[in-house]
Order: C-alpha cells, then structure tokens, then sequence
C-alpha cells in the first residue's frame, strides 16, 4: 500500500519547473504549496516557494518561514507580509522563479480574482511549457460547492490574472476533520469541473492518513501533512 | 468558513436583508461576502462612503423595521460611534460586527482586544448601552450572530458581535442554521415606512424638547437595560467546579487559556476557566459565584487590562485578580498564562 501510495505521489509529482497555485478563496492553497515544496524538496536541488498572496492579513506561506528554510526550501515573500502594514505588495525576486531555469519552485497566489490580480505581473512568462497553473478547488467552501459555482469562480480567476489554468488540483478537506467520506464524495465534483472545464486532475491532494482509503479510486494522489497548528487552535 | 463569511451568511440566514459595508481589514471578508451573497438574496448589499455613512443607513432601514447590519474594525467603530447613540436614543435595533484589531490610532491589522472599554463603557455619548456578544469559535461566530438579532429585536436595543482578527480571519467547519424567513414579519409596531392610511403616524427621534420627557425616556430605556442585566448573561464554564484559580477570559485568549488551564492541571494547579460570552451585560452572576470558591482570579486579555475591571466588580475584590496580557497584535501562548497562573497560584504579588 505504501508503495502505491509513493508511485501515487510521484506521479502527483511529475510536475513542471513552476507549480503556480490559484484558486479561491480559502480553498488550502497555502498549505498545498507547503506540501508540495517539501515533496518537491525531496527530488530536486534548488526548490523556491513564493508568496504571492496580495489579499490575507495572516495565515500565510510567511508563517511557515523558518520551518521551510530549515528544509531547504528558499521562501520568497513580501518583507510587509505579516506585518503590521496592509500594503499589498510583491517580491521583486519573485521574477526568480521564471527567469533561474535551475530552480524548481512552488508559486502560492491569494484568493478569488482579486489575489489572482498579481500573476497579471507575470502573464507574458505564464503561457511557458515549464510552468504549470493549477486551479485549487475545495468543494467544502460556500462559493464552490458546485461544480458550476467553482467553474464561474475558475473563469474570474483566469480573467483577472490573464492566464489559462492548465489543470485542477482537487484539494476538498474540511481542516483536520475531514473523513476519507469527504474527499471520496468530492472526486464527482471535481470530475465534472474537469469536465466542464476540459482541464485534467492534476492532483488529488489529501491528509496522508486518508490516502490508503482513496487507493486506486482518485486521480493522482497526493498525501499531505496539516503544517504548524497554532497554540490557539484546540 | 472563515469567520467573516460565517458572520455574513449567519446575518442572512437571520434575516437580514440590508447590509452597509466599508473596507477594513481584518473585517473586509464580510462585506466582499455580502456583496456576492446578497443579491442573490434579492437584498440589498451597499458599499457606504464611510463607516459613518453605514451606521447612518443602518438607523433609516432598521427605522423601516427591517433587519439590518455593518461590520468593521476597531477604528471603523470608533467613527460609527454618533449614530450608535442615535440608535440607542430612538431605540432602534440593529447588529454590528467588530472584528478587532490592534491600536490605539491606526494601530495595526493584527489581532487585538482593546475595545472591551469601548465596547462595554463607551461606545457612544449620552447613557446607553449596546449588547456584546463575544464568539470564540466560528460556530459561535454563527450562533451568536442570530442571537444578535434576535436580542436586537426583543429589547429594541443594537447588538455587536465582537470578535477579534483571529476568529474573523480563521476556518473552521460549522452547521449554519435554517433560513428565518419570517423574520423580517418580526411585530414593529413602531416602525415607519407609510401608513397606509390605517394608523397613527410613528416618529423615530432621539430629540426631546421637553426635559422632563427626555428624563423619562432616559429611565424607560434602563428598565428595559435592567431587565437584559438580569436574563441575558451568558457565559461558559470549563472545569470550573473545583478550582482555586480561576481564569476569565473572552474570544480568541480563552481558546489559549483553555491549553494553559490543562497544562496548570498537569503540573497539580487546580485552575478553571470562567468565559464571558456577554460582555455587556457582563456575567456577573457566575463570577460572584465562582468567587465563594476560588482562591484567585486571573485575566488573560489582548489589551493592557480592561476587562480586569468588570472581574474585579463582579466579585466584590474579594480575591486577588491577576493579569496576562499581550498588546498590539501579539497573542498569547499557553505559556504565557501558564506563568501567570503560577503567580496567582503561589500568592505572589501582583
């Protein structure tokens, strides 16, 4: 079982240079660029994660930052991120991870069409056959519960921040709650997003103590872990 | 949900058909929330000028008898503070959100308590008071939304729902409540809005030419207040019975107080946790209570002690009562009020 569940992950894994992470909002993108950084990790050199969220005060790749440098992972973010300072603002050294073909990199982009607004910086390096965009996509979240209502939201994104996503990363979770139920009743969904979107599965993402369940029945499964939980989360 | 989108679609599910909504983080999600939801309520959802100008409109549709809503951050609230007193002195009903941040001035955009003062003392000129409701999980932030309407309705007084950036900005999974469709048919007698030609003329007004009938309005309202004081304090307790040391706390700071009351209980200190969730009217009941038996009281606060005040009146100061605190949009670890819970359990001086 673990063995399928590591063939699972690699395949999960045969990703582009650049992995660029958009979706809506609170649909576990920052914990999925987490994850996806530390597997990337794993097989490549020189892995990056940038943080291009514009829109959340808190609760970002930010947090994460010492924890990932500790891994060996470069984290690229705003010096205003999870400061005191509302500024929406980018890294300059974001541009690294389209222009150093050495290195690997994780791109976590804020929410809904307004966070997608700052990949507009970057549209004309998007379209490039080493960088792929996925649309992160939880069914659990009140604006996406329908295959629908997450194509409409896809399709804003995809206008704000002039770009096509190249595949749909279905990544359903209620927080540390959620059942292997939950993300088993999610693969209709998203299958009929892909339809209606004509983008594949790209990924399955899941806490890793539910991938044996999901063996053999979801696309591309990625086991996952829920990074730092804070004191006040009980 | 994220606790500002719970807040949004709880006020929808309760009924609210108006919401007047201006930016401020760490509140903004509840307006860009209302602004996609309410349309497709066939409500109304508007981006005022100002958060003067949404507190305006609040008072004019809940004049109309409907159940309306805003939300903002703590200096957003400072400013809607002439026309919660208007409110208050036309007795109409009304809900407010404030999703706290840190201050005082323009502060920061990182969690904070500081408005328990402001909230509770003096959110307004003239004598008046406001219910507080304060949530400490995004289900709460849902149940206690409804119950802010409901409240606002029963005693024609404005609810706020305050809360802090944590839980305005934190997910949590929560069951959301049935729609109230008849919730806008809620009796308001005194409503205007036409009269059809069936009834007296209402007036909604808080000027009184007349002292004498200023003074009477003025005793009315606090009966009414007086009543609320008695039937609406709520609050949690958490392994309260057998505690020496007692800690109170509200929202965000009680969730980390619960970890640092079962390390205390870890290492042999009987300590329990008594939590507000009105603010005003503050609980006063069961810390009267809880002070026949505990031999301390410990305030753990995001502010440099404010509701350390209202525990200290509650219970007479029959019992030492000491403060963990953090400002300024830092928050608290477990360890943080762990040590000061050693402090109050050794009788150290405060």
């Amino acid at each position: 079982m673990a063995t399928a569940t590591a063939m699972a992950t690699a395949t999960a894994m045969a990703m582009a240079r650049v992995t660029i992470l958009a979706g809506h909002y609170g649909s576990g993108k920052t914990n999925l660029a987490v994850n996806l950084s530390l597997a990337l990790r794993r097989k490549r050199p020189r892995v990056a994660i940038a943080d291009l969220d514009i829109v959340n005060p808190y609760y970002r790749t930010m947090d994460a930052k010492d924890w990932l440098m500790g891994a060996g992972i470069d984290v690229i973010a705003s010096s205003l991120a999870l400061s005191n300072l509302d500024a929406p603002s980018l890294n300059a050294a974001a541009a690294r991870i389209f222009d150093d073909p050495g290195l690997s990199a994780i791109a976590d982009v804020g929410g809904d069409d307004r966070g997608a607004l700052a990949l507009g910086r970057y549209a004309a390096r998007l379209g490039a056959p080493d960088c792929r965009i996925l649309f992160v996509f939880n069914p659990y979240r009140p604006r996406t519960a329908t295959a629908g209502d997450a194509l409409a939201v896809l399709r804003e994104i995809e206008a704000a921040g002039h770009f096509a996503f190249t595949g749909i990363a279905n990544n359903a979770n209620l927080g540390p709650i959620t059942t292997a139920g939950d993300v088993l009743a999610s693969l209709p969904v998203a299958g009929e997003l892909s339809r209606l979107s004509g983008l594949p599965i790209a990924l399955t993402s899941l806490k890793s103590d539910l991938a044996p369940a999901l063996e053999g029945k979801a696309d591309n499964i990625f086991p996952m872990e829920i990074i730092k939980k804070p004191e006040w989360i009980i | 949900m994220k606790g500002n989108e719970a807040v949004a679609e709880a006020a929808i599910r309760a009924g609210c058909r108006h919401f007047f909504g201006y930016p401020i983080t760490p509140q903004t999600e509840v307006a860009a929330y209302m602004s996609r939801r309410m349309p497709k309520e066939g409500g109304l959802y508007l981006q005022a000028e100002s958060e003067i100008g949404a507190i305006n409109m609040v008072m004019g549709a809940s004049a109309a008898g409907a159940r309306a809503m805003t939300s903002s951050s703590s200096p957003g609230i400072a400013l809607k503070s002439e026309g919660l007193s208007y409110m208050a002195g036309c007795d109409l009903p009304g809900v407010l959100v404030n999703i706290q941040r840190g201050g005082p001035g323009l502060g920061g955009i990182q969690p904070s308590q500081a408005d328990y003062f402001q909230t509770t003392k003096g959110v307004g000129h003239g004598d008046f008071h406001i219910i507080a409701l304060a949530p400490n999980t995004i289900q709460e932030m849902v149940d206690l939304t409804v119950l802010a309407f409901d409240l606002a309705d029963r005693y024609r007084v404005v609810s706020m729902v305050l809360a802090d950036g944590i839980l305005g900005q934190m997910m949590e999974p929560v069951v959301l409540p049935e729609y109230a469709p008849d919730a806008q048919d809620v009796s308001k007698g005194w409503a205007v809005g036409g009269t059809g030609g069936k009834r007296k003329r209402n007036i909604i007004n808080s000027l009184y030419l007349d002292p004498e009938e200023l003074e009477t309005m003025n005793f009315q309202r606090y009966e009414r207040y007086a009543q609320i004081g008695r039937d609406e304090q709520r609050w949690e307790s958490y392994l309260l019975d057998d505690a020496d040391i007692v800690v109170a706390a509200y929202g965000a700071s009680a969730r980390v107080a619960k970890n640092a009351i079962l390390e205390a209980r870890a290492q042999g200190i009987k300590a329990g946790l008594l939590r507000p969730i009105t603010l005003w009217p503050f609980p006063k009941t069961a810390f009267a209570a809880a002070a026949d038996k505990a031999r301390a009281f410990v305030t753990a606060e995001m502010s440099m002690g404010q509701m350390i005040e209202d525990v200290e009146l509650a219970i007479r100061c029959r019992r030492p009562v000491y403060l963990s605190n953090r400002v300024g949009g830092m928050v608290p670890t477990p360890t943080d009020i762990l040590s000061v819970i050693q402090k109050a359990n050794a009788g150290h001086d405060q």
